[in-house]
């Protein structure tokens, strides 16, 4: 398969799930592993193109796909809007939720870059947050929307005085 | 709605761009060579006695390479506790377990998969035997949960000025008076605050790593409080506190669960320590709940004895909290906590009385707000309650018997702790007049004009923070059981390194909170030095200054100060340096854009580089000067701080099926000054998430024969993002006079401000159809039954 752009390989045990090949094979530890039971989205990575959550994944199952992991998002050393939307927009705390919110608000955004907050919040339905009542994450997908329109994104809460 | 701050603003995180990156370390990602890995064998039963472990064809597998039991470690000892009161627990189950899940043997393998294997092959011959898990019935103490003790109560926590003759004897004097005019109204329910799993989207991992050769433990750990930690493996194995070092890398999250110190912790080291090879155990979401502490668990009843016009003459709490199985950390401590808000804001009489109860469940300690939300929750039901009951609008009775602000600083709750600063009134009206309050209402009034049950509940809250003051030691909360001498003290080193970068190092656990980039932003401040060239450290025992770690809403007024203090010294130095070197008094010297300047003549400056380079080439220092630049603080305020606020909610319930809805959210917190509002405002947020997640969704729930029916996310729904609205934040600004910055916390304000606000709401949309009370969580069952309850 070929992940973050490289064609890789391994031998592995067939129960071997896809979370684990990227995590403990491929050292791409940013993947994480939050239920192991397709709840928390702490594991989502881009599948040819789609999100999926790598922990319902045989490894087996993705041989000759295209994955993209969080460390493969940024491009020339260039953020990924999102992942500079949730830099401007404080949308983490702990950043355990992140690598998987940040994948699943990227497939969000590719197929509406201007999605409304109802749309944003059903979209990052599967993936939980524990740390940050999801209020900034939604304005962090705001943020990165208006950045792939090519629009200014509305101003921070906090620079907006009371 | 926010604003800038004096002491910061809001500036980028420094945590992030690794964990935009997925750069990020956490413990499951650190991989040490020749590592070995841990699966328990977990009882199936809640009370059980253990006839015999059978681990021989376990121990034949591939991969398998020692299966421990009670036998090995009991040596050890038990698990050490802060507060001790009650059975603490075995490391392994010893002849008896005493809560499903208790781990019974431990499993360690070459991977992970093999270690799991080898743990179902493992045989145990349990004999079954009845489990207590109603509370009630244990506080009955019909039957034991130990037998070695004589009662499941543990310990019953008992306070206010009823708890004193002089109290009772003017207390039933009022009341006395009031029912002469025939003007009493007595409120009174029983009450359920639930019991909750914390959990933190991280699973708890930890890998110990004895290395003989030097003698010296190093263990990596998802923990909020690493010293702690270190302190007690040290204990626990008979070696020198240095001897053991305990690295916090990135916490996924703690909100009190990581708070605590656990017997895994101490088995995956003993097994280091015996099989010479790195030992790694990571929980799984499954197992966690059985593992990792839970949280509240009270039944109580509350009754306010009050006037018709709303003045409140007695406020009494009577219930039992629910301690699971053993006492770890803080366990029995955790109602303690509640006592110090149990009068709230209110200059009314208080009694307050919880039993801690022991029952064949899993231990619970410090969730998110640790006894203060379940205290609120209780006093502000009833309270809304009452106001129901004459009729009078709750911020009208709210405002009637506050504490007035003429006693503030200083003022002493009638539950008997001395508060810092506070001006209740002020924050309140701010709500109630505010404009997003007057939309809640008008929202609410066209929602029932169109015949739909639209609610709006309000609620407000003082909390207890900040912890110091040290002398706390002397109420029985100690960390000395693990071998530390601080008591709720903070600590920061302030270092200028040769380049004029600067390192911070503290002594705090952080699982989110953003220290890396709030104390560089207070250091930077202080010496003018630019925030990109101050980093900070913490997390990692061998270097950091003691520190007791990151909960109770504690860092910043504690070990934030710390190293504002530790600034201030350098600076106090740097100052002397720049003075000497430009031939000027000490007391003209100013800070600014990287260079010290004397007032008044801008010319005349010296770059923090060259101050630095005078500091470590002491002869070019002031005669009798010592080298080097850097200081140490250790800060322990005079209190503990109490921020308070007020919060109010809209709520839709739909009453054909019971569908509870949050529609909008509103707060008016005062954490005292802020440094970072973005900060701030994002642990607002998370709190109120884990709040009003307990008052609709959250609900760990037990059989009969003690057995955790909810302990997968299917079973324990955590709010999604569709489940919550934006939340709309604004503040008002009581500076603190307990540290230098003037902060309070706020990490548990939000969880502390808003179940009930969320209930009251509730109750308000649907108290035409005859609903008074509805326990939680507000789930569409429940509320549906409430419903048909009421109509009967
Ligand atoms: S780890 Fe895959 S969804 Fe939770
Ligand atoms: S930032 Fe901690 S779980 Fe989302």
């Amino acid at each position: 398969m070929t992940v973050n752009d490289r064609s890789v390989s391994g031998d592995i045990d067939p129960r071997t799930l896809l979370v684990h090949f990227i995590r403990e094979n491929l050292n791409l530890t940013g993947t994480h592993i939050g239920c192991e039971t397709s709840y928390c989205g702490a594991c989502t990575v881009m599948f040819d193109g789609r999100t999926v959550k790598s922990c319902t994944v045989l490894a087996v199952a993705a041989d000759g796909a295209t994955i993209t992991t969080i460390e493969g998002l940024a491009k020339n050393g260039q953020l990924h809007a999102v992942q500079e939307g949730f830099w401007e927009r404080h949308g983490l705390q702990c950043g355990f939720c992140t690598p998987g919110m940040i994948m699943a608000a990227v497939g969000l955004l590719e197929e509406n870059n201007n999605p409304s907050e109802d749309e944003i919040r059903h979209g990052i339905e599967g993936n939980l947050c524990r740390c940050t009542g999801y209020h900034n994450i939604v304005k962090a997908i705001e943020y990165a929307g208006a950045k792939l329109r090519g629009e200014e994104p509305p101003p921070a809460e906090w620079e907006v005085s009371a | 709605m926010s604003t800038t701050s004096v002491l910061g603003g809001s500036v980028r995180r420094r945590e992030d761009p690794a964990l935009i990156r997925g750069k990020g370390r956490f413990v499951d990602d650190i991989k040490l060579a020749g590592t070995t890995h841990v699966a328990f064998v977990r009882s199936p039963f809640a009370h059980a006695k253990i006839n015999s472990i059978d681990a021989s064809a376990a121990m034949e597998m591939e991969g398998v390479i020692a299966i421990y039991t009670a036998d090995d470690v009991r040596h050890l000892g038990l698990l050490l506790a802060q507060v001790a009161i009650g059975r603490l627990r075995p490391l392994l189950a010893d002849g008896v377990v005493k809560h499903a899940g208790e781990a019974v043997a431990m499993v360690v393998a070459e991977n992970r998969y093999l270690a799991q294997d080898a743990a179902d092959a493992v045989e145990v011959d349990y004999e079954p035997m009845k489990a207590i898990v109603d509370i009630k019935e244990a506080a009955s103490d019909k039957a034991m949960v130990h037998e070695e003790l004589e009662s499941n109560t543990l310990i019953t926590w008992e306070a206010g000025p009823w708890g004193n003759e002089e109290g009772i004897a003017a207390t039933k004097e009022k009341i006395a008076e009031a029912k002469k005019r025939d003007d009493i109204v007595t409120v009174s329910m029983e009450m359920k605050n639930q019991r909750l799993i914390p959990t933190a989207i991280e699973p708890r991992a930890v890998i110990a790593d004895w290395n003989d050769g030097y003698g010296r433990m190093t263990v990596y750990s998802s923990t909020q409080i690493p010293h702690a930690l270190a302190g007690a493996i040290a204990k626990t194995f008979g070696l020198a506190a240095n001897a053991v070092d305990v690295i916090a890398p990135e916490v996924g999250g703690g909100f009190g669960a990581k708070l605590n110190v656990y017997a895994d912790e101490m088995l995956v080291s003993f097994a280091s320590m015996q099989l010479g090879r790195p030992v790694k155990y990571t929980e799984s979401r499954r197992e966690s709940p059985y593992n990792t502490i839970q949280g509240r668990g009270w039944v109580a009843t509350a009754t306010i004895t009050g006037t018709k016009d709303g003045e409140v003459l007695a406020f009494e709490l009577d219930g039992l909290a629910d301690m699971g199985a053993y006492t770890q950390n803080f366990t029995v401590a955790i109602p303690f906590l509640g006592t110090f808000v149990g009068s709230g804001q209110y200059k009314f009489p208080t009694h307050w009385k919880i039993g801690c109860v022991t029952t064949h469940t899993m231990t619970t300690d410090a969730y998110r707000g640790a006894g203060r939300p379940e205290a609120i929750y209780y006093l502000e039901r009833i309270l809304d309650a009452y106001a129901r009951e004459i009729e009078m609008d709750l911020a009208e009775v709210k405002l009637k018997n506050f504490i007035p602000e003429s006693d503030f600083p200083g003022a002493v709750a009638p539950i008997g702790f001395q508060f810092d600063t506070g001006a209740y009134q002020t924050n309140l009206k701010a709500l109630t007049d505010s404009a997003e309050y007057s939309e809640l209402k008008s929202l609410r009034d066209k929602a029932r004009a169109e015949g739909r049950h639209v609610g709006l509940g309000l609620s407000s809250y003082v909390e207890v923070c900040g912890f110091g003051p040290s002398a706390l030691s002397g109420l029985g909360f100690s960390w000395t059981t693990y071998g530390l001498p601080s008591a709720f003290s903070g600590s920061g080193l302030v270092r200028i390194n040769g380049d004029a970068s600067v390192t911070v190092i503290i002594g705090t656990g952080p699982s989110g909170q953003g220290h890396e980039t709030t104390w560089a932003q207070l250091v930077a401040g202080q010496l003018g030095i630019d925030y990109e060239k101050v980093r900070v450290t913490h997390g990692n025992t061998a270097e950091s200054p003691m520190g007791i770690g990151t909960f109770g809403s504690r860092s910043a007024a504690v070990d934030g100060a710390a190293s504002y203090e530790a600034a201030l010294k350098v600076k106090a130095k740097a100052a002397q340096i720049a003075a000497h070197i430009l031939e000027a008094s000490a007391d003209d010297i100013e800070f600014s854009d990287g260079s010290a300047h004397v007032a008044g003549s801008p010319d005349k400056s010296v770059s923090w580089e060259d101050i630095v380079t005078s500091a470590y080439h002491p002869h070019m220092l002031p005669e009798g000067m010592e080298g080097g630049l850097e200081a140490h603080s250790v800060f322990s305020p005079a209190n503990a701080t109490w921020p308070f606020g007020a919060h109010a909610a809209l709520v839709e319930v739909d009453p054909e099926t019971g569908f509870t809805q949050l529609l909008r959210y509103v707060t008016m917190d005062d954490c005292g000054n802020v440094i970072s509002p973005m900060i701030v405002d994002g642990q607002i947020h998370g709190g109120l998430a884990q709040g009003i997640s307990q008052a609709m969704f959250e609900d760990a729930i037990y059989d009969e024969e003690g057995n955790l029916l909810t302990s997968s996310l299917v079973d324990y729904p955590l709010p999604t993002a569709q489940d919550l609205p934006s939340f709309n934040l604004s503040r008002t600004v009581t500076p603190s006079d307990v540290n230098p910055l003037g902060v309070k916390g706020i990490g548990e304000a939000g969880t502390i401000g808003s179940a009930q606000t969320v209930v009251n709401a509730a109750v308000d949309a649907l108290y035409d159809l005859g609903v008074r009370h509805i326990d939680m969580p507000l789930r569409s069952r429940r509320v549906w039954q409430a419903i048909q309850d009421a109509r009967s």
